[in-house]
């Protein structure tokens, strides 16, 4: 009795659900379509292309500018070069003899030298820490990542004074030194503090962003493996390595662009002949600022680099900007 | 089980192991240079670490390249164009050069107060004494102790201008203030335009130049005494004295009619890079401006109206007279300049600070070719200088009658400083002058 009063709802119950969520996906779709619609008609498109414009006038004048004259970037706009087009590559040349204890082109093998390492190394200890903290059981475990969060909003800024003075002086408890020191003060030709500076700042965000990752695989994967006897080292090298790579490229293109046009952390923990391209942008101007008109073309030889990495991995880049988004 | 755990192991002995060969490698680069007890780098090399940078800095090389060959040392330069504000965080952080070089006394004096600095070596004093007048000396000593030597210096208050447009006008270089401000009357009647630029953008310094037009009209009229009270904080911003001087600036710098040539209005001074005004002097459409000897260096990428690169001389294109005084008396001349200070006592460190402070240095410095670096050194030969500005320069510095004084702003604590500039900044923007003394002075009472 009870079973037959029962049972006779449940299929209606079941269509009725079903027309519910056809609906619902209908709707959607239908919202979808629309916002597609919308955002791919002649109005949003026009809107589109000014933006772009718009956005890009002020690069292209720089651009400009890096060819035309010196005595004509001092007195006039780069746009009076239409009317009077009077370029020259001087500028350029005069860049790259440009001398500042290194030349510019030693400058730009510093940068690669500083800036390699400094992506490789945060990558490398963040993929192992966010892998723990997301499949690693462990006490403290949730205090610990609360703690290296935290640490992103600490200030560049504020750390630099500390980090210097444990370079330099190290760490002495009463009679017992824990940590020596590095003697690298002024010493040409050394990168070990600003790659050790560049990994430490970067840490907090990698680890935050390579854990959301790899925190949201497919628990099931995991399991499967688990089952079939892999140690957590293998785990990681065989299964969480492969299926992180966008998260890993993504980072790697941040880490390098930030690390690429930082000047703050070069300027406190390199000296001299170690100077990233930078450096010796800020001095192209010269102490009074009389050459000047050399930055626009030193700028574009800075960010010849940049747009290398940018355009080879940018398939990933979008995708990876939304690591870490999803996960509640 | 087992065999899976002594697996895991070696696993973790490996990483162990690689990790521990990663701090080994770093480890590696510290002992490959071996560097002293005191803090600096091996015997033979010296590091100066300063503001210099780009031209100046390879001119500052070649300076002393030859002697340091010479004698067996390495001198390694680093310039960095954020030297005023990177050099306190070095200084904490211990991270220290042999040698910097400072280029204002007030942050050589707060470098001293952390007591990283170290005393000059005798030779290195005896050297600054018969070197330098006691003014110079002055900036370097700290209680009866000195602790650096003057370097090179430069000289403010020049007014910049074309002899060929003042023939024209039948103008000659004015002999007072006075007429400075009714020549530039005449020359607006005639034209109908400006005929004074200034430019007072300087990114994170904006305001500068202004600061030293000032300080360069209260030592010309309220004298020598008051000025150094006024850079102790004992003459206030406030006091009849200092705004006198402001009034005489704003006969100038706040009539609408007389600046800013080739720019704009009154506020057009602000938005103005205070190394642009070279442009508009070389073309004519700027008359006068006032600035240091340094402006020379911008005039090699200017045009003049004929198209061609101005000539620096009396008989050239563009040239300078010093600013007149608004009283007559001894001539006094602000300037800047920079000093070393040692931060070991090395004998190569204490060895190139006796160097720096003698007088080959400084004949070295100003003969390196196209250097725009004179020195108030007495041992300079100015006849050796080929520039003819930066040899009236030389003269001038070296004169006994002279009166020299470093710019106030320099001279001040840094936060008096940055609100001085501000000051400056906001009183062109149109705030009233009382308000923007006041504010200027307030910020005495944040100096410490």
């Amino acid at each position: 009795m009870s079973a037959t009063t029962d049972d006779l709802p449940q299929p209606i119950a079941h269509r009725s659900e079903r027309a519910r969520e056809r609906a619902i996906r209908k709707a959607e779709n239908a919202s979808l379509s629309d916002t597609k619609r919308r955002l791919s008609s002649t109005g949003a498109t026009i809107a589109a292309v000014v933006i772009a414009v718009i956005w890009t006038v002020p690069t292209f004048g720089l651009f400009i500018t890096s060819f035309r004259q010196p005595a004509d970037i001092n007195t006039s706009g780069w746009w009076t070069f239409l009317s009077n087009p009077d370029l020259t590559l001087s500028n350029y040349t005069n860049t790259l003899q440009f001398t500042d204890t290194i030349t510019v082109a030693q400058s730009f093998v510093n940068s690669l030298v500083i800036v390699i390492p400094a992506t490789i190394f945060p990558i490398a200890l963040a993929l192992l820490a966010a892998y723990a903290f997301a499949w690693v059981n462990f006490r403290g475990k949730n205090i610990l990542f609360i703690a290296v969060f935290s640490l992103q909003v600490v200030p560049i800024q504020v750390a630099l004074v500390p980090l210097l003075s444990l370079f330099s002086n190290g760490v002495t408890i009463g009679n017992w030194a824990v940590f020596p020191g590095l003697n690298l003060n002024g010493v040409e030709g050394s990168f070990a503090r600003i790659w050790i500076a560049h990994t430490i700042f970067a840490l907090p965000l990698a680890i935050f962003l390579l854990h959301n990752f790899i925190a949201a695989l497919p628990n099931d994967i995991m399991e499967a493996a688990r089952i079939d006897g892999a140690s957590h080292g293998q785990t990681f090298f065989r299964i969480v390595l492969p299926l992180a790579r966008p998260a890993i490229a993504s980072f790697a293109i941040l880490q390098f662009l930030w690390v690429w046009n930082d000047l703050l952390v070069a300027t406190i923990f390199t000296s001299g002949s170690n100077f990233p391209i930078t450096k010796l942008l800020t001095d192209l101007a010269g102490t009074y600022g009389q050459t000047w008109y050399l930055l626009s073309a030193g700028t574009f030889l800075a960010i010849i680099v940049p747009l290398i990495v940018f355009f080879a991995l940018q398939r990933y880049f979008v995708r990876g900007l939304l690591a870490g988004a999803t996960k509640g | 089980m087992t065999s899976h755990s002594v697996f895991n192991r070696r696993r973790i002995l490996t990483a162990i192991a690689i990790t521990g060969a990663g701090a080994l490698a770093l480890a590696g680069c510290t002992t490959a240079n071996p560097s002293s007890s005191s803090g600096g780098t091996g015997s033979n090399t010296v590091t100066i670490y300063g503001p210099d940078t780009g031209t100046e800095a390879t001119e500052l090389s070649a300076s002393w390249d030859t002697w340091a060959k010479d004698n067996g040392i390495t001198i390694n330069y680093t310039g960095d164009g954020n030297f005023t504000s990177n050099i306190a965080t070095k200084i904490q952080g211990n991270d220290l050069p042999d040698i910097g070089m400072f280029p204002q006394p007030g942050l050589l004096a707060a470098a001293i107060g952390t007591g990283k600095v170290v005393k000059v070596s005798s030779d290195t004093e005896n050297n600054v004494k018969n070197n330098f007048s006691s003014d110079w000396q002055g900036y370097v000593t700290s209680n009866g102790d000195m602790y650096g030597t003057p370097l090179d210096a430069s000289v403010k208050g020049y007014i910049w201008y074309t002899p060929a447009d003042f023939q024209k006008w039948g103008l000659t270089v004015p002999a007072s203030y006075s007429d400075l401000v009714s020549d530039i009357g005449k020359v607006q009647a005639t034209t109908g335009a400006a005929p004074f630029c200034a430019g007072f953008n300087s990114g994170t310094s904006s305001g500068w130049p202004g600061a030293d037009f000032l300080a360069e009209l209260v030592l010309s009229s309220a004298g020598a005494d008051t000025y150094d009270a006024w850079v102790k904080g004992d003459t206030k911003f406030t006091d009849p004295a200092i705004d006198q001087a402001f009034t005489l600036l704003g006969q100038i710098l706040q009539n609408p009619q007389y600046v800013n040539a080739g720019f704009g209005d009154v506020p057009s001074i602000n938005s103005t890079a205070f190394a642009d005004v070279a442009a508009k002097i070389a073309d004519g459409s700027c008359a006068m401006t006032n600035q240091a000897t340094f402006l020379e260096a911008n005039f090699s990428t200017t045009k003049t109206a004929a198209g061609a690169t101005p000539k620096v001389g009396s008989t050239g294109d563009v040239w300078a007279f010093p600013l007149p005084p608004v009283s007559s008396g001894k001539s006094a001349v602000v300037g800047g300049g920079d000093f070393a200070a040692a931060f070991n006592s090395n004998d190569a460190t204490q060895k190139v600070m006796a160097y720096l402070s003698s007088a080959d240095w400084a004949n070295s410095l100003i003969t390196v070719q196209n250097a725009s670096f004179i020195s108030a050194n007495k041992g300079v030969d100015a006849t050796k200088e080929t520039d003819p500005l930066l040899q009236s320069a030389i003269k001038t510095l070296q004169s006994p009658d002279t009166v020299f004084r470093f710019g106030a702003d320099d001279a001040m604590p840094t936060v008096v400083e940055n609100a001085f500039w501000k000051g400056i900044v906001d009183w062109t923007n149109g705030m009233p002058q009382a308000q923007a003394e006041a504010e200027i002075q307030a910020a005495w009472a944040n100096a410490g």
